[in-house]
């Protein structure tokens, strides 16, 4: 007997398992992030190589790259955001349909980084919130994939009533986004 | 008819009158993940190009005004992410531009161990560029096969330095630490294997109907335009031209060497891929002889005032700490004057070009981007020539944000 | 060919723009010649069009700020290179912050093109004639100069950083 993931609780039968809707739309969810890879420099290189066959980010579930923000889950920012692609990183945030994460990989998109410069945005979290934060310059493979997995757990947990929440809304307009 | 306005930031750039066949498109700046932000507005008309307008700066970093402030060895992390596939290349080319500037002459080990580093950051640089013009022709497998040599490659430079991307390898002076045995070992056998896997690559692509069906005759570019654009490295040598920095201006013992510059035909894509492709052969010859007649000695140069003296001799010796003290304050001292040095880049001449005044950091530090000099021919490149051949020629170009935008 | 050198260059400079030509020395064995700012389009024609010389590639080009050096504030640097006799040249031309305007080499070098847009961006240097002179790397409504001496290295308007951590 081979057990390849947590289930959740529940009534299991022959043939049946019944458990409440959330957990069955948390697994589905978790397990199928569509990621948009948001890569602007060093760190995406490392986002390559951890599509690439060695670290594989596939087998979490993240198979098709969605450069479309209308399809994908999760927004993935890696590298350092200028403060002259802060509008379009909020475009792409605001194209994106709900429910959907931001993963914020590496120093540079998390604070700004080693660049305290005029031109640099000192972290992403002033323009769009900020689900997970990997930190690294750049961060290894297996960092940037344990921040997928963190992203798994939120997903896999969060209610259903998350996104239509009062204080989930009250966020959003903190940022001035609609 | 009807009235076209072309915002750039909010400010009207141009304003038109168009008839109805002609459409504005955007590329960019959220391309696909693998070339970097850069945004082409550009005028088709159906899908041929009619004009192309780029507009950069999305990465924007201020690395020369960062270097401002940075003393001499803090500022190795920075020419890091210029052309960060490459990363030690920029590292040595800087270490290279002080030494001039500091009158240190490097002994001969230091200067093979060097060229080994150099010529695997080339090969990484190289294998990236051709894996992802095979992806934006369809060809996903190539990519996935080159990337694993490419982890090759990146514990190889965590054997020595500790990171696998940005580096920061090497020291003024030399290096941090002598290449041990597990590199050696790794080098060898990277030395032994890559070659077969990279045949697998090239069977797989080079001489394939459709690939070259795609890429032959894709935004050309004639030598004299490319001069006149001050294009360098492969995009120059694809075009004819045999200019490259390690022979004409050999550094780092370079002169040693045997080995061949591969030159183009027409610029075209093909022939951008398939001097990428030479190159990578031709490194690997350069690393076996470098390995082969390694020199002896030590693995740095005995400059107390920029290397830090061992470990043991700081605990015991008063000079050695005063220069341990000095060294990690910053307070290297670096004679005023300005110098210009140029290495051999993954895309071209990257260039150093720096004015010290005598102080703690430099006065005036300035990278001759061979990126941000050759993207100004793109929309000369593109122009008649369909949207599919545009993202070909971009990706053959090899254009990394980073060094785009410094 | 390779007899043309440092010297051959400088005699040859000195021969058609003997008043223009302010200054040379050879630091790190690379000649550099101060020219008159008014003068650069036709140094740069003639070493361009040489027949000995060949001086017909322009690798770089930037500014410099010396603040303390009056009436000469923002130096312009060329940098040329001659493929077929291995020799390079730095030009400079020394301009007044005041009044930091210089004719445009986008005629002569293509190249020039990106590298003046640049050095517009970051000292504010005008080139005259030049097709399409506005910001290329910072954004087009940063209404200073960045790299000028007098501006810091950060942003001004942060106001999250405590003091405290950063040893200030």
């Amino acid at each position: 007997m081979v057990n390849i993931g947590e289930k959740p609780e529940g009534l299991e039968g022959q043939g049946f398992f019944a458990t409440s809707l959330d957990k069955v739309i948390g697994l589905a969810r978790a397990n199928s992030l569509w990621p948009l890879p948001f890569a602007t420099s060093c760190c995406g290189i490392e986002f390559m190589a951890t599509m690439g066959s060695n670290y594989d980010l596939a087998r979490f579930g993240s198979e098709r790259l969605s450069f479309s923000p209308r399809q994908a889950d999760l927004l993935m920012v890696m590298g350092t955001i200028a403060k002259k692609m802060g509008p379009v990183l909020k475009q792409v945030y605001d194209q994106m349909a709900e429910p959907k994460w931001v993963l914020s990989v590496g120093a540079c998109a998390s604070s700004g980084g080693i660049f305290d410069t005029y031109s640099v945005l000192q972290g992403i979290d002033r323009i769009i919130p900020v689900d997970v934060y990997v930190p690294g310059c750049p961060p290894r493979p297996e960092q940037i994939i344990e921040g997928v997995m963190k992203i798994q757990e939120l997903a896999k947990n969060e209610s259903l009533r998350r996104r239509h929440s009062e204080e989930y809304k009250r966020m959003l307009e903190s940022y001035n986004l609609t | 008819m009807s009235e076209l306005n072309i915002r750039n930031g909010g400010q009207l750039v141009s304003s038109e009158t168009i008839d109805g066949e002609i459409a504005i498109l955007n590329l960019g700046p959220t391309h696909p993940a693998t070339h970097g932000v850069f945004q082409n507005v550009l005028k088709v008309d159906g899908e041929r190009i009619l004009e192309a307008e780029p507009t950069i700066g999305y990465i924007h970093r201020a690395f020369e005004k960062l270097a401002e402030r940075r003393p001499y060895n803090q500022i190795t992390p920075i020419t890091d992410r210029l052309n960060y596939c490459s990363s030690p290349i920029n590292n040595m080319g800087w270490h290279m531009t002080v030494e001039k500037l500091a009158g240190i002459e490097v002994s001969k080990r230091v200067d093979y161990m060097r060229v080994i580093i150099m010529e695997l950051a080339r090969i990484a640089d190289h294998l990236v560029c051709n894996s992802v013009i095979g992806v934006d022709t369809g060809a996903l497998t190539g990519f996935t096969y080159m990337f694993q040599e490419r982890e090759r490659i990146y514990e190889m430079f965590e054997a020595v330095c500790g990171a696998r991307l940005t580096t920061n390898i090497g020291r003024i002076g030399g290096f941090e630490r002598d290449f041990t045995d597990d590199f050696k070992h790794k080098l060898n056998d990277f030395l032994k294997t890559f070659p077969k896997r990279f045949d697998e690559f090239d069977s797989l692509i080079t001489r394939n109907r459709i690939f070259m069906d795609r890429v032959i005759k894709a935004g050309p570019i004639t030598a004299e335009r490319a001069l006149n654009y001050g294009f360098t490295g492969p995009n120059l040598r694809a075009t004819g031209v045999d200019y490259d920095v390690r022979v004409m201006n050999p550094y780092s013992s370079y002169q040693d060497f045997d080995f061949i510059i591969p030159v183009g035909k027409d610029g075209d894509t093909y022939d951008r891929f398939m001097v990428r492709q030479h190159e990578i052969r031709e490194s690997l010859s350069i690393i076996r002889q470098a390995l082969d007649n390694m020199p002896a000695g030590k693995h740095y140069t005995e400059v107390p005032d920029y290397y830090l003296p061992p470990k043991d001799e700081v605990y015991k010796s008063m000079e050695a700490l005063i220069y341990h003290f000095k060294i990690v304050m910053g307070e290297t001292p670096i004679p005023a004057g300005e110098v210009y040095h140029a290495v051999e880049g993954g895309n071209g001449e990257l260039g150093y070009y720096l004015i010290s005044d005598g102080g703690r950091t430099p006065y005036r530090l300035h990278f001759r981007r061979p990126c941000f000099i050759y993207y100004q021919a793109y929309p000369e490149m593109i122009k008649g020539s369909l949207l599919s051949d545009a993202v070909l020629t971009m990706s053959s170009m090899n254009v990394i944000a980073g060094e785009l935008d410094a | 060919m390779s007899n043309i050198g440092n010297q051959q260059v400088l005699d040859a400079m000195r021969q058609s723009f003997d008043a223009d030509v302010l200054s040379a020395s050879e630091p790190y064995g690379l000649l550099t010649i101060e020219v008159n700012p008014s003068r650069i389009i036709e140094v740069l024609e003639f070493l361009n069009k040489h027949q000995e010389l060949q001086l017909n590639f322009l690798t770089d080009l930037c500014a410099v700020h010396y603040p303390d050096d009056a009436g000469r504030e923002i130096a312009v640097v060329y940098h040329l290179h001659s493929m077929v006799h291995n020799i390079r040249v730095r030009l400079k031309a020394y301009l007044p912050i005041d009044k930091p305007e210089i004719a445009s080499a986008t005629a002569i070098y293509s190249a020039a093109n990106w590298m003046e847009r640049e050095t517009y961006d970051f000292y504010g240097v005008k080139f005259l004639n030049h097709p399409d002179l506005r910001r290329i790397l910072n954004m087009d409504s940063m209404d200073y100069f960045p790299l000028r001496k007098e501006y810091a290295l950060e942003d001004e308007t942060r106001n999250d950083k405590d003091d405290r951590f950063f040893g200030r």
